[in-house]
């Protein structure tokens, strides 16, 4: 543990410094502008439950679909140096299996709610699947390949459901977007941590996250030493699929309505972005997803801050490029670079100067 | 040699648009003889039924009224691209449709198609959206009045009599037709004073979005009791967020929750006192055209406005959700 500490104050955070300095800053500029910000309350629901409230609630809960997206797309990027530009259309899909299944029960029970989310998983598997053999077998370009499906993805999920707008509404799927009756935190949040939980335990007991990262660094190599790059590919595409099922989940139960245009509209960015904030390289290789999960907060902190600023939600999307790029300068291996030379400039200055001094 | 080539290319050209001519006079000529005898050519260019629930209504409408049950011979095109959609008209033009009835994915590009089949004999009438064109290309232009229906919406939102009006404004995509038309009228009211903006955002269409904007009101603290949401998915979203914080709305509620384009679900949620109105944009205008079509009805002004209704939760009847509202 003592280690551990040392190691962290010497060479700092590593790949996790950008996203917690990113987090702090964010947390003092909201402190500073206004201290109750962070204020937890506990209010009582229209469903009488005691719940939590607040901007710091909001935040956690509303960035859980692109979180639970943020695990998979790490592991697509470490493996295929490129990235899934599908996912939203194809949350979307998922999205609508999952009503397709409620809609064709007369009675929403929990048995449907499973087998429901459980044909979701296998339809988004599959679309991963579709996206991973193209990426894995045909060699082809990950942006290339997955925009196919980013540009019919939306479509196939009007198809399946046919009307605009289909609404479900259950105890259950409530319970599921919003909160579970006697639990005061945000299923979504519940569902997030179980997730990442999942991935820890896969990572710990499977060598994939090694395979991953060798694959990633360099995919011949690693086949010659005896690991089927192909299969990892398409293994990390598969994996992101099970990911979009539980984003499309979760956002399908939120308001108990599916609207395949609008449903996680735009998130494959974001979801890239959090990979990126997290300090994994876009072109493979090693990665760490606690980074990603920490930018998906930082993207959701952004947002929610400058709402509360009553920033036009139409000026929103400019200010976030304005913070992210500086985030994405910062943690450039060209500035990194400058500034581990500067630190060791001024150390060599103190050791020069500490020798006079000895002298 | 060149000009032995030059010859026989003009000869060719000259063949070709003798037999092109040939063929439009003969459509033109079944087109204007078609209204007597068999069944009533119609030809319907529009977006596709997935764009919207709006556009589902729409088709279906359409479907419904030009049947064959009622004399019509209807053929359809659907597109989202202008172009597509230009090619389609051209299709319909040279099979020889009695009427041709358009919704532009664009306002511009159709004035040669337009002329085309005016020479052509056919009759053209746009529906839903306008075009850019002469107003002597088209019979008539059936379409909603989106300020209109803001402009009936804050009437009634006046007509409440509410202490004081402190509004959560809900916009859809910025610059389109509807958001445009639903903004105007409140925008009035908070320029004159008589409402208070507590905020205005837009969630573009997207509920979720809607939804983390009300949480930010809420989380913030200021005081509001109304919700003004463009369209009806926002307004769930807006709902949702009132649900999870436990503040009441609808008949009887701390705040008042207005929505816009009366999908059955919407209707419904009105009907259970969760929200409190919900205004029309109707896609109903085939019956209108088809009364114009059979001399039921005569052109006055070339923009025929669709009479759009709002709807109150406290006097909304089973009829009018299946009468009015869209979608299941």
């Amino acid at each position: 543990m003592k280690d551990k500490f040392q190691k962290i104050f010497k060479g700092g955070l590593g790949q996790l410094t950008i996203p917690i300095v990113a987090i702090l800053f964010l947390v003092g500029f909201n402190l500073i502008r206004d201290p109750s910000f962070f204020s937890i309350e506990t209010t009582l629901n229209n469903n009488g439950n005691m719940v939590l409230a607040g901007n710091l609630i909001s935040i956690i809960n509303g960035a859980s679909e692109l979180a639970v997206l943020a695990m998979g797309m790490t592991l697509v990027t470490a493996a295929c140096g490129g990235q899934d530009i599908s996912v939203g259309a194809a949350a979307a899909i998922a999205g609508s299996a999952f009503v397709k299944i409620l809609k064709s029960s007369p009675n929403i029970t929990g048995f449907t709610v499973v087998a429901a989310f459980l044909f979701a998983c296998v339809v988004a598997m599959l679309f991963g699947a579709f996206n991973g053999t193209l990426v894995s077998v045909f060699k082809i370009q990950p942006m290339i390949a997955t925009l196919i499906l980013y540009t019919c993805g939306r479509s196939i999920a009007y198809w399946i459901n046919g009307g605009a707008t289909p609404t479900v509404s259950s105890p259950i799927i409530n319970a599921i977007g919003s909160f579970i009756p006697g639990v005061p935190i945000p299923t979504p949040v519940l569902i997030v941590a179980a997730v990442a939980i999942i991935f820890v335990l896969v990572f710990h007991f499977t060598s994939l996250g090694l395979f991953t990262q060798s694959v990633g660094i360099n995919g011949s190599a690693a086949r010659l030493n005896g690991i089927n790059s192909t299969f990892i590919k398409l293994l990390s595409f598969i994996i992101l699929g099970l990911c979009v099922a539980v984003a499309g989940t979760i956002g399908v139960s939120r308001l108990g309505l599916i609207n395949h245009e609008t449903l996680l509209l735009d998130i494959e960015m974001d979801a890239i972005l959090a990979v990126a904030i997290g300090g994994n390289s876009l072109g493979g290789g090693k990665f760490k997803i606690s980074g990603s999960i920490i930018g998906a907060y930082v993207i959701q902190m952004l947002t929610i801050t400058l709402y509360a600023m009553k920033v036009p939600s139409t000026d929103v999307k400019a200010y976030k490029a304005i913070v992210i790029i500086l985030l994405v300068v910062i943690g450039s291996p060209v500035i990194k670079s400058k500034f581990q030379k500067y630190i060791a400039k001024i150390k060599s200055n103190r050791q020069r100067v500490s020798m006079k001094g000895a002298e | 040699m060149t000009k032995k080539k030059f010859g026989s290319l003009l000869l060719i050209a000259s063949l070709v648009t003798t037999l092109l001519f040939s063929a439009c006079t003969t459509g033109g000529g079944t087109g204007s003889s078609g209204g007597s005898k068999g069944p009533i050519k119609v030809g319907v260019v529009n977006n596709p039924p997935s764009e919207s629930g709006y556009r589902e209504a729409n088709v279906k409408d359409m479907e419904a009224v030009f049947s064959a049950a009622n004399g019509y011979e209807l053929k359809t095109a659907y597109s989202l691209k202008n172009d597509e959609q230009l090619q389609a008209a051209q299709g319909f033009i040279t099979e020889g449709v009695d009427y041709l009835l358009i919704s532009a994915a664009e306002t511009t590009g159709w004035d040669e198609v337009l002329k085309k089949a005016k020479e052509a004999g056919i009759k053209v009438f746009l529906f839903d959206r306008m075009i850019d064109v002469d107003e002597s290309l088209y019979e008539a232009a059936v379409v909603s009045d989106m300020s209109k229906e803001g402009d009936t919406a804050v009437e009634w939102l006046l007509s409440q009599n509410l202490d004081e009006y402190n509004v959560i404004h809900i916009q859809g995509a910025m610059g389109s037709d509807a958001q445009i038309g639903r903004t105007g009228a409140l925008d009035a009211q908070f320029a004159s004073g008589k409402m208070n903006k507590v905020v205005q955002q837009t969630a573009t269409w997207d509920e979720a979005e809607a939804k983390k904007i009300v949480e930010s009101v809420i989380n913030s603290g200021d005081d509001f009791n109304v919700i003004y949401a463009e369209n009806d998915g926002m307004a769930k979203g807006a709902v949702a967020a009132l649900d999870e914080a436990g503040i009441s709305h609808g008949i009887n509620g701390k705040v008042v929750v207005m929505g816009f384009d009366c999908n059955k679900w919407a209707l419904r949620e009105l009907k259970a006192g969760n929200w409190n109105y919900d205004g029309q944009c109707s896609p109903f205008q085939a019956q209108i055209i088809s009364d114009i079509i059979q001399g039921k009805k005569t052109v006055t002004t070339k923009k025929i406005i669709n009479e759009e209704k709002g709807f109150d939760a406290k006097t909304l009847t089973d009829d009018d959700i299946n009468t009015y509202g869209l979608g299941e």
